[in-house]
């Protein structure tokens, strides 16, 4: 009796620190996450692709060629809105993989495979595996950044040039502020909307986010949309938070015109913070009871 | 009996008094926003290490609500608990260490192999990768899912599933296994399959515990068992003393035609050592102490009243019994 009785003292008693244990679930959270993204590596790359190809592939290939092209005619007018659509087709990517990584991810989880019941036993705090999500979410938005921008400086017709000019100190520094906040977004979206309302998700929120986040026009372009002296499509479209990660695009990729830096990034910062902070809390009531 | 109350360190080694006790609760109450009723109310429990203990009752007794909290699922509107020593409440991270959980649901990771829902479970628990394959492998054997190892979790049945979710619970060497219904939607074959699976384990010195509605599954498996209804706690023994608490050695049931509260009442006059009686549809069920001659004594009897008897069945008393006694009403209603 004695000794099983040791015996389950040992075992009975936790063997680590939460410290330590929470390091290694985090490492074990983003191993999984990564070898299941190897798996679905080419339907990880599709995915991706698929939207921004069709994007310059439609409005700077087919328009240019059939007398549509968009900011005017001419190979000099067409080359200007590439510039402006480039940048503002990787905004977008980054934008959707946070939605498609966490948030959907997410409602599945949560909804009928349940899967997040066992997530949650991890020996860690309960924010920390929201978090993985949001730090494995970032690191495939980047990754998207990265395939997403040759591919759309590229799909052009011919005569027509994106104009780009890497900011490499712009480039380091935004895209993965941007690919946070996007994540952050995805995340709050994940827990907010039940499983069943992903259509309402898409419907409501992120088409409108889609059309009215610059993504195929530049932030200054938009002065003329006023009434009685306001420009009331411009303010309308500050509330966006992909306004600022496009326009923060353009100034990484190119030499356009930008939003102010000392705006964009603030912005960026405060929105990633807003959603994190709604997410994590979010995803603590959805798992708690 | 009070267990020590040192907070100085989640980490400290275990009071003397606590001895063996895995899991401790003092006044543990749940009540969920909104609900008129706690879910949970003043629940008082011990389970001691090495041991399977079940928590009966019907739905909405309280048990899944119970294990929730010890699971760090559910948080706890009053009192305390404690898994290995640790407070739930107040270091769930450190709790969770402690805890292997195999809940109602399938929730097995769909992106991921039977091998690898293993493996990684592993890796999350802080198992090197070499420790991890080999436990992963050496699990698919014991529990018989080795051919499955490269499947996906969709090609596996439900009591498949079921035995990997257990596979995955233990991998990491928990203090307490918990299950949440385990049998709930099984068919009798992975029933009795999952209930041989528990019984080596707890023989390998596994502390379990269980919540069920089945009292087959309390009767069979567990140590001891502790009766729950309305978030309260109406009894706690082993299986034998329950069923020898009811004071009888014999459930009678009959059926015939007729009111069935006034065969009760005949009957329940008629025998001699009838200690509870209730009317169910179409019958009455006696409790009987003395089962001598039993059946050829109520069929005299019945004659006698004039029952025109349909069915007339003796069984011993079961925790449905106790159940009963103690709610008067049936554990599956």
């Amino acid at each position: 009796m004695a000794v099983t009785q040791t015996a389950h003292l040992i075992a009975t008693q936790p063997r680590r620190s939460v410290v330590a244990a929470s390091w290694t679930a985090l490492g074990a959270l983003l191993l999984r996450d990564a070898v299941v993204l190897n798996k679905h590596l080419w339907e990880f790359v599709l995915r991706t692709l698929i939207q921004p190809f069709l994007l310059c592939f439609v409005f700077l290939f087919v328009f240019p060629k059939i007398g549509q092209g968009i900011g005017g005619h001419g190979d000099a007018a067409e080359s200007a809105f590439a510039t402006i659509l480039v940048p503002g087709v990787v905004g977008i990517s980054v934008m959707f993989q946070g939605v498609q990584s966490i948030a959907l991810a997410m409602a599945q989880e949560f909804g009928f495979t349940r899967e997040i019941e066992d997530r949650v036993q991890a020996p860690c705090p309960i924010w920390l595996v929201a978090a993985e999500k949001v730090i494995s979410g970032t690191l495939q938005g980047l990754l998207s950044a990265a395939i997403v921008l040759p591919i759309a400086s590229v799909v052009h017709a011919g005569g027509v040039h994106a104009q780009l000019a890497l900011h490499w100190g712009i480039i380091v520094t935004l895209v993965p502020l941007a690919a946070v906040a996007m994540s952050g977004l995805g995340l709050l979206l994940g827990t907010s909307f039940e499983p069943r309302n992903i259509g309402l998700m898409f419907g409501f929120i992120i088409l409108p986010i889609t059309f009215l986040g610059g993504t195929y026009y530049s932030f200054d372009r938009l002065a003329p949309v006023r009434l009685g002296g306001v420009h009331w499509l411009q303010v309308l479209v500050l509330a966006n938070p992909l306004i600022y990660v496009n326009e923060g695009m353009r100034a990484a990729f190119t030499a356009g015109p930008h939003l102010h830096l000392y705006v964009i990034y603030p912005v960026l910062v405060g929105f990633a913070a807003l959603f994190l902070g709604l997410g994590l809390r979010n995803f603590r009531r959805r798992v708690l009871s | 009996m009070g267990p020590s109350r040192s907070d100085t360190s989640a980490l400290a080694p275990p009071g003397g008094r606590r001895r063996e006790a895995v899991i401790w609760t003092e006044q543990l109450q749940k009540r969920y926003p909104g609900a008129e009723a706690p879910a949970v109310d003043h629940l008082d429990l011990e389970v001691f290490a090495g041991e399977i203990f079940g928590l009966l009752g019907p739905n909405g007794a309280g048990k899944t609500t119970t294990a929730g909290m010890l699971t760090t699922r559910v948080v706890p509107s009053g009192g305390r608990a404690e898994v290995g020593g640790v407070d739930v409440t107040r270091h769930p991270a450190l709790a969770k260490q402690l805890s292997g959980i195999v809940s109602q649901q399938n929730t097995l990771d769909r992106q991921l192999s039977v091998w690898e829902n293993l493996y990684f479970h592993g890796r999350l628990f802080g198992m090197g990768g070499r420790r991890s394959r080999q436990r992963a492998d050496e699990l698919l054997e014991q529990f018989q899912l080795a051919r499955w190892a490269t499947a996906s979790v969709y090609a596996l049945s439900g009591g498949m599933a079921q035995r990997l979710m257990v596979a995955r619970a233990i991998f990491h060497e928990p203090a307490v296994l918990f299950l949440d219904e385990p049998t709930a939607g099984l068919d009798p074959q992975s029933r009795l399959v999952l209930w041989d699976l528990l019984g080596e384990l707890n023989a390998e010195g596994q502390t379990i515990l269980l919540t069920t509605h089945y009292m087959e599954e309390a009767d069979q498996l567990c140590a001891r068992v502790a009766i729950m209804d309305h978030g309260r706690l109406l009894a706690l023994d082993t299986p034998t003393a329950l069923k020898q608490s009811v004071g009888a050695d014999t459930v009678l049931t009959l059926k015939a035609a007729g009111d069935a509260e006034a065969l009760r009442e005949k009957m329940a006059g008629a025998l001699t050592g009838v200690t509870g009686s209730r009317s169910i549809e179409g019958g009455a069920q006696l409790q009987v102490r003395g089962a001598e001659r039993l059946v050829p004594r109520a069929v005299a009897a019945a004659e006698a009243l004039g029952v025109d008897l349909i069915d007339l069945s003796v069984a011993e008393p079961s925790l449905e019994t106790v159940f009963i006694n103690l709610t008067g009403k049936e554990l599956r209603d």
